[in-house]
């Protein structure tokens, strides 16, 4: 039997924290993404500009890198802020972010500039015919998005949306590296301790490939929900 | 023009950017580079015969296979990294072995495991071109009597590796990110480099900022020269 | 006055992050674990060590309730500048690099610096002919690990580690040649370790002081001075009254 010699709370409190970062930074990213998309497609070029600017730079930057940047960096630059605010004028506040949060931050905003490119595409596929036959039926505008543009559009999201999402997932464990204790880093610490790397490792292994594989499921789930009416594509 | 001026100022006078910490950074990037190029090459020789086993009608070929790209493609590669870092010390034999001299260096362990993974994705890219060569091509090659390792050979290979470019183009930009987490095992890569010069003086902005954009430019470079071979060598394809 | 306060309020109310007086009545540590003996985790995952015990013995001479925060070494200065914690006290040498960026107390603990090695090494001193082409393990951002870079970063290849076990594991691996640490942390996790046996190599390393310091002190931001001053009357009592030694006898009974 496994023996996990006294781990195994601290593995799946680690797991939990795993599933909830990942989960987390998901649901910025997609928030990210979206408002990338708008600005992307949106006629002011500063929007334009700051977007591209924003996909361009995380899409070139390894992860880790702008992970320690953020996590980091952001603290610093946060605190420099209230420093200032100190010295200036007396005020004695400061913004404790701990390590999730900073995680999230970080994960979602890496995933926002991912999602966004997905974003676009998604919403450039619609069929603008379908939009004016929409607003023909005297649809309002946010009928319009609620009932096509946005069903139209997840049809053509889902692949992209569940390959980021699937990035995203392994994308957790390197918060380990910044001190966040996920299940990689107790294993990590465990198999230091215990010199026994296989015993913890391979169960996170095999936990992640079980994320993993409920998430395909659920992804091909919703794929059919959407592909209603498309003829099994 | 803002930034060079920026980069001047930043060089004179301050006590980050040494010659010493350049060298660092300099020393970084040749091992990230020798760490994804041998990586990538090892991942390459691998994929293509795995590819076409993955491609095969028997399963007792393509089933392992598909084992091992599930596996390496569904967990983190930091845990590959671990996995083979740490656990072959616990090899019996190993340390006595002809192999311990290399499996001692974190290179080598680091360098196994990034292929393997690699190898993984790459065998999936290959795998998706070869079953999209069209059928006409396949029965033409049938018509002029080819065998089955002529005709993969001659014709389904050569038009799968066109096909496989653009997406082997993001597999070479995707492993030079994640090998950012060689600094993890001790390597002194790029981020390796960034990560001493952070704890060293303190400076977050100055270490990572000047590595992201060292990263950023081989990442460009990396999309030049595919959309480059892409223009080259897809222009077939491409409509008149 | 009434200026400051609307700010204020309007600042915490902004901010789901806490907001904090000056004058201290909790603290908070950032400390790297393991560095047996001077903090570590007992299996059942409680903090305990030399830094902990007297950092702990500190507040409650202060009167103020503390906590502490692990943080990993490279981190830990600039977790410091973010306030993710007031105060480091994680066997964190006094030197002047430091110095410019963060307030030290007075030193409480002074231990020398150590080389260690696999018992059987042939490698009996130090030295940048002995060193060469060996593979050195400190723990990164450590003075270990700028004085090893200087002396030895050309003949000898750094190997550097984000915690002290990490770098264990890898001697007992046989990956590492030789490793440079604070001496106590060394004998406890090297020379009394079962799995395989140590030894020290060479004598111990107190100079050049550009280096190793004055001594093992608690950092604070700059402008913390008045939370510094009671820290250092808080250390002066305990070292009068026999609660230091006390708390000495318990982590290093058997030293010399």
């Amino acid at each position: 039997m496994l023996d996990l010699q006294g781990y195994g709370p601290r593995l799946i409190e680690g797991a939990g924290v795993t599933l909830s970062l990942a989960l987390l930074s998901l649901l910025l990213a997609i928030v990210l993404g979206l408002l990338t998309a708008s600005a992307k497609m949106s006629r002011s070029w500063l929007l334009h500009k700051f977007a591209t600017l924003y996909t361009t730079v995380i899409r070139g930057v390894p992860d880790l890198v702008l992970m320690m940047l953020l996590f980091f960096g952001g603290q610093m630059a946060l605190n420099v802020a209230t420093d200032a605010l100190y010295d200036r004028f007396g005020v004695d506040w400061y913004v404790n972010l701990n390590a999730f949060a900073a995680g999230v931050i970080t994960i979602g905003f890496i995933f926002g500039a991912y999602m966004g490119e997905t974003f676009r595409g998604a919403f450039l596929a619609v069929d603008e015919g379908q939009i004016e036959a929409g607003r023909a039926y005297g649809m309002s505008d946010w009928l319009v998005f609620r009932r096509i543009r946005f069903p139209l559009m997840m049809r053509h999201a889902l692949p992209g949306l569940s390959n980021n999402w699937m990035v995203l997932l392994k994308t957790t464990a390197l918060v380990s590296v910044i001190g966040l204790s996920d299940m990689v880093r107790v294993a990590a610490e465990a198999s230091r301790a215990t010199h026994e790397p296989f015993v913890f490792l391979i169960p996170v292994a095999l936990i992640y490939l079980a994320i993993a594989s409920v998430s395909e499921l659920i992804f091909a789930r919703l794929q059919k929900r959407y592909n209603v009416g498309f003829g099994g594509h | 023009m803002e930034l060079t001026t920026w980069f001047t100022d930043l060089l004179d006078g301050n006590l980050i950017f040494t010659p010493q910490t350049l060298g660092y950074y300099w020393d970084g990037l040749v091992t990230t580079s020798q760490l994804v190029f041998l990586s990538l090459l090892a991942g390459l020789v691998l994929a293509v015969p795995l590819a076409i086993g993955r491609s095969s009608r028997h399963r007792w070929i393509s089933l392992p296979i598909y084992v091992y790209t599930y596996v390496f493609r569904g967990t983190p590669l930091l845990i590959q990294l671990y996995i083979i870092y740490y656990g072959v010390v616990f090899v019996d034999g190993i340390q006595e072995s002809i192999f311990w001299p290399l499996l001692r260096e974190a290179f080598y362990p680091a360098l196994i495991a990034f292929t393997l993974n690699t190898a993984a994705y790459t065998t999936e890219i290959f795998r998706g071109a070869i079953k999209a060569t069209s059928r006409g091509e396949i029965e033409a090659a049938r018509a002029y009597g080819m065998s089955q390792s002529l005709m993969m050979r001659r014709i389904i290979l050569p038009s799968a590796f066109r096909r496989a470019l653009p997406a082997y183009g993001n597999e070479v930009i995707f492993m030079l990110h994640a090998s950012a987490i060689a600094s993890v095992v001790t390597l002194m890569d790029l981020t390796g480099a960034a990560r001493f010069v952070y704890a060293r003086f303190y400076a977050p902005f100055e270490a990572f900022l000047f590595v992201a954009a060292i990263y950023l430019c081989l990442t460009f470079a990396i999309l030049y020269f595919f959309r480059f071979l892409e223009k080259r060598l897809l222009a077939h394809l491409k409509p008149a | 006055m009434k200026k400051l306060l609307t700010v204020s309020i309007l600042g915490a109310a902004l901010v789901a992050g806490s907001a904090q007086a000056r004058d201290y009545d909790h603290v908070r540590f950032g400390v790297d674990v393991p560095y047996e003996p001077m903090e570590y985790r007992t299996p059942d995952g409680e903090l305990t060590g030399f830094d902990i015990d007297l950092g702990n013995a500190l507040c409650e001479e202060i009167g103020i309730t503390c906590e502490w925060i692990v943080q990993e070494w490279d981190g830990i200065i600039p977790g410091l500048m973010s306030r993710n914690y007031d105060a480091i006290m994680s066997s964190m040498t006094i030197n002047d690099e430091r110095r410019q960026t963060v307030l030290f107390s007075d030193p409480y603990f002074t231990p020398p610096s150590a080389w260690f090695a696999p018992a059987d090494s042939e490698l009996d001193d130090a030295t940048e002919e002995s060193l060469d082409g060996k593979t050195i393990g400190v723990q990164r951002g450590t003075l270990q690990d700028n004085f090893a870079t200087d002396m030895f970063g050309d003949v000898a290849s750094v190997s550097r580690y984000s915690t002290a076990d990490d770098m264990v594991l890898d001697m007992q691996a046989g990956r590492l040649d030789i490793v440079f640490l604070d001496y106590p942390v060394g004998k406890s996790t090297l020379l009394d370790s079962e799995s395989r046996d140590y030894k020290v190599v060479g004598e111990m390393i107190t100079e050049p002081k550009e280096y190793f310091g004055d001594g093992f002190g608690i950092a604070f931001r700059q402008r913390d001075e008045a939370l510094a001053e009671r820290f250092n009357e808080a250390l002066a009592t305990l070292q009068d009254d026999g609660t230091y030694d006390e708390i000495y006898q318990r982590y290093f009974a058997d030293d010399e």
